[in-house]
């Protein structure tokens, strides 16, 4: 379907790095990544309104690199809208049939037809301007769908709504992707990737970190960065070796830290532990792991299970915790407390 | 108290000015009897000049219309080299003595000159017609529509011409339904603008054509000739027809 191979670019302040993937047809793809990353100038490179530097775009093994905006049947719903606010809705809708040679009937029918599968029959009169974001979000999404697009471009396109809003746009996309819609989709949000996407690809500082399917990218995240995209804060890059217990590897972070896990693997990786099992107590707990360590109470952030401590162990460690736990162990920035977690909790990734 | 006695200097400093636009309006106004208005605003002399001058500052508004709304819509739209050159040259006819443009347009129609010749080939004498005193009011007045059109497309979000060419829209048709629309409020403007100072200009056109005689060329024979007590009724009228069409 959607081919891209060594796309490049320099855009003001980043560069786009030799961007190569694939969109497969019917594919839900997320293009997950922090602002800045380059992700809404990939967009537009794919939607012809940014000339690459380098490098192929092919669509259904077409070559659509040098081919003209109007030309290649890719619609964009752009981050702001881009509704015309001297047009109302019907006329919004109905913009792009007109190339199409359409008549003034068949365009009629084609914008009623898009307005009810999208709830937005009643708005056909009004102006961009006095809708709610949820009613512009339609609004625009019926616009380019009226394009008929061979592939749907989403630039952040639930950034700006309510939850409920949110929800709603969510169903309408999952929907029209059943339906067989290909959509790229952009995103800096985690939920909404894991909630909408087959596929993603995390991008960052204009180069794809990791592709894969959700459970792949976040199931064995390749790096720190998209660990964190995926909510993990405990990842560490780890060199295993065979220690005294035979049951457990060695896990070397840095010099100031190693821990015990339970692995068949041996060489490189990285270590993932779960923070809902990191245990931080005021006391030496004594218990059986090897992995205990003291350490020292750098932040505390509340968190929507209690709070979140930030912990010096060597390396910073997080910990999520009830409120009330942290106050039986009297803990504060600052406060010496044990750090501990089970062998078997956590996961290594082989980066082999 | 600090602020409110300031801002009341300033209002009063600014009153100063109104007045100095509404008095010497005003006074003409209080000393133009109604009777006499009534009676100049009869003779045929008075609404043939009065007429000429509307509608040949409507037609080269509009001619001059059609070749400088896609000017400024490039000047909005792109950098190119010698840009703000191009700028300068564009507000020239503000800064240059209206008169000395007059000499530099008569220089450009006279009989001598290719164009001249090439309109003599036809019988026509450039020098003195309806096309002279056209272009004397384009001339001046040009500036005025490029620089509120420029600003009115470069107010328009080239987003919503991308959006526009996303969705199947060739160039053309984005300009004449995107870019055109959302910029009109603004191109009106710089219309209206245009065909007032268009209509109002006299060192120039005097220079070109003093006869077949536009509004203020009449208002300036009539002083020149009887005084202001005759050329105050002409000029009143005109100031009212003016202040109506705008």
């Amino acid at each position: 379907m959607l081919k891209l191979t060594n796309i490049s670019k320099r855009w003001e302040e980043f560069t786009l790095k030799d961007i190569t993937l694939s969109v497969g047809k019917g594919d839900y793809f997320i293009l997950l990544g922090p602002s800045g990353a380059g992700k809404s100038v990939l967009l537009e490179v794919i939607a012809g309104l940014i000339a690459p530097d380098g490098g192929d775009i092919t669509l259904n093994d077409a070559n659509i690199t040098q081919l003209r905006i109007q030309e290649r049947d890719i619609g964009l719903v752009f981050q702001d809208l881009a509704l015309f606010p001297h047009l109302n809705v019907h006329h919004n809708i109905g913009y792009p049939l007109y190339r199409k040679g359409y008549k003034s009937r068949e365009v009629n029918r084609r914008v009623v037809e898009l307005a009810q599968e999208l709830g937005i029959s009643h708005l056909l009169k009004r102006f961009p301007p006095t809708l709610s974001g949820g009613e512009q979000q339609r609004v625009a999404l019926a616009r380019t769908l009226a394009l008929n697009p061979v592939l749907l471009l989403l630039d952040e396109p639930l950034s700006s709504l309510d939850v409920e809003r949110k929800a709603e746009i969510r169903r309408l996309l999952r929907d029209l992707n059943r339906k067989g819609q290909t959509i790229v989709h952009v995103t800096h949000d985690y939920e909404e990737a894991i909630a909408l996407g087959n596929r993603i690809a995390i991008i960052n500082n204009g180069a794809i970190e990791q592709m894969g399917s959700p459970q792949e990218v976040f199931g064995k995240p390749t790096s720190s960065f998209v660990a964190g995209f995926g909510g993990v804060r405990n990842f560490f890059k780890v060199s295993l070796s065979k220690s005294a217990n035979s049951k457990f590897k060695k896990a070397r972070v840095s010099e100031n830290l190693s821990f015990y896990l339970q692995s068949d693997d041996d060489g490189n990786g990285y270590a993932m532990i779960p923070e809902n099992e990191i245990v931080i107590t005021h006391d030496n707990p004594n218990t059986e792991t090897p992995n205990t360590f003291p350490g020292t109470v750098i932040d505390i952030y509340p968190h929507r299970f209690g709070c979140e401590v930030v912990a010096d162990i060597g390396e910073k460690i997080f910990a999520i915790m009830a409120s009330t736990q942290l106050q039986a162990i009297h803990a504060s920035i600052g406060s010496k407390v044990w750090v501990s977690f089970n062998e078997n909790s956590v996961i290594f990734i082989d980066s082999n | 108290m600090k602020k409110s006695a300031i801002n009341l200097s300033f209002a009063f400093l600014g009153g100063l000015v109104l007045l100095f636009i509404v008095a010497p309006l005003l006074g003409m106004v209080f000393s133009t009897p109604l009777s006499t208005l009534f009676s100049t605003a009869q003779e045929t002399e008075v609404q043939q000049s009065i007429w000429l001058t509307i509608w040949i500052s409507m037609a080269s508004t509009l001619a001059f219309a059609i070749l400088s709304i896609p000017l400024s819509y490039l000047l909005a739209r792109y950098s190119f080299p010698l840009k703000n050159m191009v700028l300068g040259i564009i507000d020239l006819p503000i800064v240059i003595p209206h008169s000395a443009a007059g000499i530099a347009l008569l220089g450009f129609i006279s009989r001598d000159t290719v164009i001249g010749k090439a309109a003599g080939s036809f019988g026509f004498n450039l020098v003195g017609s309806p096309f002279a005193i056209a272009l004397a009011m384009a001339f001046v007045s040009i500036p005025f529509l490029i620089n509120a059109a420029r600003e009115g497309f470069a107010s328009v979000p080239v987003r919503l011409e991308k959006a526009a060419l996303n969705l199947g829209a060739s160039p053309a048709r984005v300009f004449f339904t995107i870019s055109l629309p959302l910029a009109w409020r603004s191109i009106v403007t710089g219309l209206v603008m245009m065909f007032a100072r268009g209509m109002s200009e006299f060192g120039a056109v005097v220079i070109v054509a003093y006869h077949p005689m536009v509004a203020p060329v009449l208002i300036f024979d009539r002083f020149n000739a009887f005084g202001l007590k005759y050329a105050r009724p002409v000029a009143l009228l005109f100031i009212l027809v003016a202040l109506w069409c705008s």
